[in-house]
């Protein structure tokens, strides 16, 4: 018995003496700021940083690299943090989410053929460039659901791809992937996008889809900001000019325009401040508010569209909305 | 008899070939043709005419771009009436000439015939192949002067004839060595000429007593040209599979061309071309099309002029049976499937297979159960199970390390699957994939 508690006790020692010296010996130096900033981040290594995962991200934060501000995961709360790490003050952009620009569900849209194989749309152009007639047309088979890491997309019932806006971090993941090329990142409080990237004849789209862009143009020459304009046979929405007053919305005979996050809530006039001046129904572009002269003015239900356009140009600060709870952050950026 | 080897996998589909005994058709020339502008494989030509031009049969409507690219042609005389974007067999809009018809049918004055064309230097042959926009008619489509032309360096000892037509229904090359086997022999004399080369072996399978007679008959007093009789086995005329059969040479992995083990294979309806386009100067306007399947009602081979729409063809053979479930431009194999009758025939199409609804396979794939049938069966010795497992998951640089890119697309692995897993598509998918991320890279 003796003999073995001494072999396994001296081979113990040789061993750990062996292990110490090598510890001693080949010790890496880490900046203990990576450890830091890796401890910082969201570790989920999506990429949307650039760098192909968040420790290889940390090294460069620490090198100086990289931002700070760099990881769109993170959004707001991790470049603070991040920059209270580093010493630095961040620079905070308004956060990007992404979004799927087409309506035409399997209801809506009309279909080539019936298309049986691979549930993944990159496999899917192979063939024929999909069974959806639109070329343009999402094909719902979740090839932007199966990269998102942050599980911020779902395929609806209808079989189209739609961004949960409350997950979606604005990595762009989805958006390089998406065979069809039509997932566009936009400022979150951009609520406003014309869903539909066909460039084909107004006549054509029709045949194909009942949602889609059939360039009338009506939306441009709505839009008081000159935001939309036309590009071949689509009508695009310039996010930088859009000041999100959604008038577009009920004009477009298709409604292919939308908002996200609901509707937008009429304006309420408060009794007590008007002093009648007319301004606001003077500018008012759906004709929404009425009244006479030095008598208080009221909003018609069902007509003001939300565009808001008024509140800012009242001289007595009367006007204003009922605020829901989740478009908190949309009207901030307004 | 001479020894043959045969290649690893493969299968033996039923053959139906429904339509061997009818003898080529001509099919009245339409009144409009879309010509695409993108029949081969390589860079797109680009459109010499604009709408409202007049052209003749034979004038040239697209000029080649770059080396690997040929010319097209006008199958009819008459107007352009477009130059744009129209429906390809490839399943998207390509841009395409369209032509309307003025009923003469006459043929362009610019043609340069050559009787004494066994004397011209064979410089001068390549470049006639390459005006007249010959490409491979076995349905690859790719540029003929590519594959007559193999660097220095590699030296060529034989040409094969590839007449094994070894797609099921598919009897367009069969008809052809029945009916023009005098031009294959003298198209094949040619390609030997320009390769220099002095052995030339005529392959077809043993399904075909009739045309193997024929080819023998023919070349008794032409000893460089020798037939051979090979056993049935799908996917027997591709090329290297050929090659190992013949030659019992190996093309090598990763990228490897038969020119690499001194071997060229040239299908039969080429070399028929190539004669025609060295003697008549006659440009690839036409081409042998099989319009087969049980749901049309009398299956044909029809000689047709390229553009001619689908429907003018399924319309010469009376039409639909029932209901159709699937029209597939190609060999059943390896064709594509189409979801508009409007698509025209191109130098490519060497089939036209009409499936009943009843006929078309329904469900879906069931999880793989490792029998590995799919890997017995790969002629080009992949495995198929294990690629198709790496392509669901997106790791293509395993895939890569595991030869995908060498699959020929046959769909052998397809054909045996009892799961019916969609594996033909899942290589495609990762070859794909790999080839967009080195071109970005």
């Amino acid at each position: 018995m003796w003999i073995a508690l001494f072999c396994l006790s001296g081979l113990g020692l040789v061993a750990s003496l062996g292990l110490g010296l090598a510890a001693k010996r080949f010790a890496v130096e880490v900046d203990p700021r990576v450890e830091e900033v890796e401890r910082v981040l969201p570790g989920v290594n999506d990429g949307g940083c650039g760098y192909p995962s968040c420790s290889q991200f940390a090294r460069a934060v620490v090198e100086g690299k990289a931002p700070v501000n760099g990881c769109v995961a993170g959004g707001e709360d991790t470049a603070l943090a991040l920059a209270e790490v580093m010493g630095v003050e961040a620079v905070i952009g308004e956060k990007r989410v992404a979004v799927v620009l087409c309506k035409g569900g399997r209801e809506e849209s009309k279909t080539k053929f019936t298309y049986r194989g691979v549930e993944n749309c990159k496999a899917a152009v192979l063939v024929s460039g999909g069974d959806k007639a639109c070329p343009y047309g999402c094909l719902g088979l979740g090839t932007c659901k199966r990269v998102c890491p942050f599980d911020a997309v779902v395929i609806s019932e209808d079989g189209l791809a739609v961004i949960d806006t409350q997950r979606c971090t604005g990595c762009g993941i989805c958006v390089k992937e998406c065979p069809k090329g039509i997932i566009q990142l936009v400022p979150i409080g951009k609520r406003v996008s014309i869903l539909c990237q066909s460039g084909e004849k107004g006549s054509e789209v029709r045949k194909k889809c009942d949602v889609g862009c059939i360039a009338c143009e009506t939306c441009v020459r709505v839009c008081p900001f000159d935001a939309i304009f036309m590009e071949g046979n689509l009508a695009v929405l310039d996010h930088e000019r859009c000041q999100v007053c959604g008038l577009c919305i009920p004009r477009c005979p298709t409604h292919t325009i939308e908002a996200r996050d609901g509707p937008f809530p009429p304006v309420e006039i408060m009794a007590d401040k008007c002093s009648g001046c007319g301004i606001c129904s003077m500018i008012c572009p759906v004709s929404a508010i009425e009244g006479d002269k030095k008598e208080v003015h009221r909003v018609l239900e069902g007509r003001c569209v939300g565009c808001l356009l008024c509140i800012d140009r009242c001289p007595k600060d009367a006007i204003g909305i009922e605020v829901p709870i989740n478009s908190a952050v949309e009207l901030a950026s307004r | 008899m001479k020894r043959l080897y045969l290649f690893q996998g493969g299968i033996h589909p039923s053959e139906q070939k429904f339509s061997q005994n009818s003898p080529i058709e001509e099919l009245k020339a339409p009144d409009r043709v879309v010509v695409p502008l993108s029949q081969h494989i390589g860079a797109p030509c680009q459109a010499t005419v604009a709408p409202g031009d007049r052209v003749r049969k034979g004038d040239r409507v697209g000029q080649a771009t770059g080396f690997v690219s040929v010319n097209v042609h006008a199958s009819i005389s008459g107007m352009i009436r477009g130059v744009g974007l129209f429906p390809h067999p490839l399943g998207r809009p390509l841009p395409a000439v369209e032509i309307e018809s003025d009923g003469e049918d006459a043929w362009t004055d610019n043609l340069k015939p050559h009787e004494d064309y066994m004397d011209l230097p064979p410089e001068a042959l390549t470049e006639i192949i390459r005006d007249m926009g010959i490409v491979g008619m076995g349905g690859a489509a790719f540029p003929t002067h590519v594959k007559l032309s193999p660097p220095k360096e590699k030296p060529i000892d034989t040409l094969i004839i590839n007449g094994a037509e070894c797609e099921p229904y598919l009897t367009a090359d069969h008809r052809l060595m029945l009916e023009e086997a005098e031009n294959i022999i003298e198209g094949a004399r040619i390609a030997m000429r320009i390769l220099g080369v002095d052995r030339g072996v005529i392959a077809i399978e043993s399904n075909k007593p009739d045309a193997i007679d024929k080819m023998k008959g023919l070349i008794e007093d032409i000893p460089e040209l020798e037939v051979l009789a090979l056993k049935v086995r799908y996917p027997q005329g591709a090329e290297k599979q050929l090659i190992k059969t013949i030659l019992n040479r190996e093309v090598p992995f990763s990228g490897g061309l038969p020119m690499d083990v001194g071997a060229i294979v040239q299908n039969v309806g080429t070399l028929s071309a190539i004669y025609k386009a060295v003697r008549f100067a006659a440009p690839l306007i036409e081409r042998i099309t099989t319009v087969t399947g049980s749901g049309v009602r009398q299956p044909k081979n029809l000689r047709v002029r390229i553009g001619t729409p689908t429907k003018a063809l399924i319309e010469a053979c009376g039409g639909f049976s029932s209901e159709v479930g699937k029209v597939i431009m190609g060999g059943p194999m390896m064709g594509v499937s189409q979801y508009s009758l409007e698509v025209p025939v191109v130098k490519g199409t060497s089939g036209i297979v009409v499936q009943p609804f009843s006929e078309v396979e329904e469900g879906s794939a069931q999880p793989c159960i490792r029998c590995g049938s799919c890997v017995r069966a790969c002629p080009a010795r992949l495995m198929p199970t294990v690629l198709g497992v790496f392509a669901q998951l997106d790791m293509f640089e395993e895939a890569q390390r595991y030869d995908v890119m060498d699959c020929i697309e046959c769909g052998c692995c397809n054909y045996v699957c009892p799961a019916k897993i969609p594996l033909v598509q899942l290589l495609r998918y990762a070859k794909a994939e790999i080839l967009t991320r080195r071109k970005a890279a």
